[in-house]
């Protein structure tokens, strides 16, 4: 391997590409090699380093560690020439920084513990030689050289590593049944199809860590004894896709997957499989009928994926996240694993932290934290000292829970007891300024709409929920809506054939359990407490506090807003659509919504 | 649907010679994977921008498949379009996050600009608008992507820069 005096890490996200990452590559080598220090400079690409808003395209330069930002092509000369040539920082660009802002993936809170997250942000994703420098495929070295396929289970059996992808199911028991299937093919799939709103871990370690879920894959297959894998990936992940086709190829061409792995006798291969904009795909056998080329619908269980799944053949399917711990279980050993957590979930949780609160973004928790926690500490509080209402876990299929439940130790049994679920780690925090009826409503047109139709408590049932809701938000809600509600919510739980059916009622019954004041203000008061529901607001503005200054007339979406500058503008309350863009532009709250 | 593809329109990708030996590549390419459906499928989209009635029939010829499967497949997935798009395409993220930040507002926007609806094209075939579900940049929130570009944190009044510039470039 080269050495090189200095290695340079350009930020190759999305928003950094847009604003010319590529063309900052292409120039740097240029120079370099004018400069010729091609062979002193190394440059890598890597995820985001800062805000790519604020900062991108930007580079960080090691041994240094200096966080230039803001950077464009024509720069680049003036650049090299300073910081490789003269060794003078170039003051103008460098980012007051030690530590590089990403607003995904912030630097570890004080209450977080790193392992599955732990190399993202560290590594060059797009070179396998940097997962290797971090232990990468050690563990499938260890495993292939000094385990047999029973040891692997019974280390993931004894580490009480459960599946990741929200349901919870020990992933040695998972192991364990695929290996007992009779059959003579077996496949091993990664659900990478990470669709509920508000979560983007699985995305970052796709993008970020692309070969843990790899060897955690190869692990499995070993495991269970397989030789074909997929990874099922959602089409609205582009480069999570092109970087694991790449960690694969990487992969092969160093022997690690294909025929004879490491020199043994054990082979396994692995295939990319995309997705198209399915919902249900994340079910497992939707995922199944979805990989085989037909409509992503679910069937009945069992048959279990284990014993009859793809094509009929036994199948092991795991997240993302949850093929990621298996490579550090195994080289740190099932009793530093189960040392993290509480007594049934063990290990960390990775969240996707979003909404309402001061710091977003991707966190890892060891399981047993309190939610208030995760809210506070991890959180940093709710944005503009706004006060806390609802934490919604789980995605569409989970609930949200009120302040009275903040200092519930998450975990798979507490959340389910609570009457929301674990799900694959989506978190939204929500503030006073959120109408919970709305949220109801909310998911579950999100939940009718990616209904796939095939039974019928959830296909029409959900769709009743949704047109109840849609008549509360619009104050036409009755006494007897909510008891529907309740009764409906009850037979589409007990009746649907997959767990999209059976858990799309929940963001319904939770909000009526935790905020039923809100559920009678809108249907006896026909008033929206936390004024969203546009039928039931009126926005007017005051004639005090209006200077006149037209940026709500010219913001207004409907032109609904009209007056002459200088003077107290007036909203026509026939053409007001209600969007509140007004109320947001306005500089001297003049506007009042009722 | 078609039940044969003599009558192919004028207008279809089939007709066209580079388009169809676009076609025949990506079929020849993986009719032998297994589950093949869904490859060609996502291909076809992907590089054609949309499956016609016409390229449906095409495919499950080519496949072995009854139209009705293949048909039944392309009406499944969201991604999946049976008409042309426009040029570019805007997508309005609807996830939860996106949602509670005010996406709504957005949207408002750019219906009072280009006088479509979500999923609808402008008449001069430019401009496409599209809802989609999360696309996982919820620390972005509200989030709006233009082709493949992600534009995050956008606010309502700087919104109609983005459309701008799309016609901007587009008329240089």
């Amino acid at each position: 391997m080269a050495f090189y005096r200095s290695t340079v890490l350009v930020s190759v996200d999305p928003v950094c590409i847009e604003k010319g990452a590529y063309e900052l590559i292409d120039s740097l080598q240029d120079e370099l090699i004018k400069q010729g220090l091609i062979d002193e400079v190394q440059i890598l690409e890597t995820t985001r380093l800062g805000d790519p808003q604020v900062y991108g395209p930007d580079l960080t330069i090691y041994p240094e560690g200096t966080h230039y930002t803001n950077l464009t092509y024509y720069d680049i000369p003036r650049l090299v020439e300073e910081h490789f040539i003269k060794g003078r920082i170039l003051k103008q660009y460098a980012a007051v920084m030690t530590d590089a802002i990403d607003e995904e993936l912030t630097a570890p809170k004080t209450k977080e513990i790193r392992v599955v997250l732990q190399n993202i942000g560290e590594i060059d994703p797009r070179n396998i030689e940097d997962y290797f420098a971090f232990d990468g495929y050690m563990a499938l070295g260890k495993v292939l050289t000094e385990m047999s396929p029973d040891d692997v289970i019974q280390e993931i059996l004894d580490a009480k590593l459960r599946g990741r992808g929200g349901a919870g199911f020990p992933t040695g028991l998972k192991w364990r049944f695929a290996k007992q299937a009779e059959g003579d093919v077996k496949y091993i799939i990664c659900n990478a199809d990470e669709g509920d709103p508000g979560a983007f871990m699985n995305r970052r370690v796709l993008e970020g860590d692309p070969h843990s879920v790899i060897e955690g894959m190869i692990i499995a297959a070993y495991a269970v004894g397989s030789s074909q894998g997929y990874i099922y990936c959602r089409a609205e992940y582009p480069i999570a896709v092109s970087t694991l086709n790449l960690a694969i190829k990487q992969a092969r061409s160093f022997g690690l997957l294909g025929k004879n792995i490491l020199g043994t006798d054990f082979s396994f291969d692995l295939e990319v499989r995309v997705g198209a904009g399915a919902f249900v795909c994340g079910e497992e056998t939707a995922l199944l009928a979805s990989i085989e080329g037909k409509r992503g619908e679910p069937r009945a269980r069992p048959p279990f994926p284990a014993v009859k799944g793809l094509w009929g053949k036994p199948t092991n399917i795991n997240n993302v996240e949850t093929y990621a711990n298996v490579p550090r279980i195994i080289l740190k050993g099932a009793e530093w694993f189960s040392s993290m957590g509480t007594e049934k979930s063990k290990g960390t949780k990775t969240f996707a932290l979003a909404g309402d609160v001061n710091n977003t973004g991707l966190i890892e928790v060891p399981f047993g934290i309190a939610l208030r926690e995760i809210s506070y500490d991890v959180g940093g509080g709710i944005k503009g000292n706004k006060k806390f209402k609802a934490v919604q876990t789980g995605g569409p299929m989970g609930g949200c829970l009120p302040e009275s439940y903040l200092d519930l130790p998450v975990d798979y049994e507490t959340l389910g007891e609570a009457g929301s679920i674990m799900g694959s780690g989506g978190m939204i925090v929500m503030d006073e300024d959120t109408c919970m009826v709305d949220i109801a409503r909310f998911f579950m047109e999100f939940t009718q709409d990616e209904s796939c139709g095939k039974c019928v408590p959830c296909r029409v049932g959900t769709h009743r929920l949704l047109e109840i809701l849609e008549g509360i938000c619009d104050g036409h809600g009755t006494e007897e809506d909510l008891e529907e509600l309740q009764e409906l919510s009850d037979q589409i739980r007990k009746n649907s054939l997959c767990g999209l059916g059976q858990g799309a009622p929940n963001p319904v019954v939770s909000t009526l359990k935790h905020f039923m004041d809100e559920y009678k203000a809108h249907i006896y008061e026909k008033r929206c407490p936390a004024k969203v529901c546009r039928s039931l607001i009126t926005f007017e503005i005051l004639d005090g506090p209006c200077t006149g200054c037209t940026v709500c007339a010219r913001n207004c979406p409907v032109n609904a807003i009209s007056g002459e500058r200088k003077e107290t503008h007036v909203i026509d309350q026939d053409a007001c659509i209600k969007c509140g863009i007004c109320y947001q532009v306005c500089q001297f709250d003049a506007i009042q919504i009722t | 649907m078609l039940n044969t593809f003599e009558k192919i329109p004028a207008h279809d990708p089939l007709a066209n010679p580079e388009q169809r030996a676009m076609i025949d590549q990506i079929l020849e390419e993986n009719k032998s994977l297994v589950g093949a459906t869904m490859v060609v499928l996502n291909e076809l989209q992907e590089k054609i921008g949309f499956i016609s009635p016409a390229m449906q029939a095409y495919v499950a010829e080519k496949l072995g498949e009854p139209i009705s499967r293949i048909h039944g497949v392309v009406s499944f997935y969201s991604f999946f379009t049976t008409t042309p798009r426009g040029k570019h395409t805007i997508k309005f993220c609807v996830g939860t996050a996106c949602y509670v930040s005010g996406i709504n507002q957005i949207i408002d926007k750019a219906k009072q600009i280009l006088g479509i609806e979500p999923g609808e094209t402008t008449e001069d075939g430019l401009i496409t608008l599209e809802l989609c579900r999360c696309v996982g940049a919820c620390s972005q929130a509200p989030v709006v992507v233009v082709d493949d570009n992600v534009h995050g944190r956008v606010q309502p009044n700087r919104f109609p820069r983005v459309i701008q510039d799309i016609i901007k470039n587009e008329s240089e």
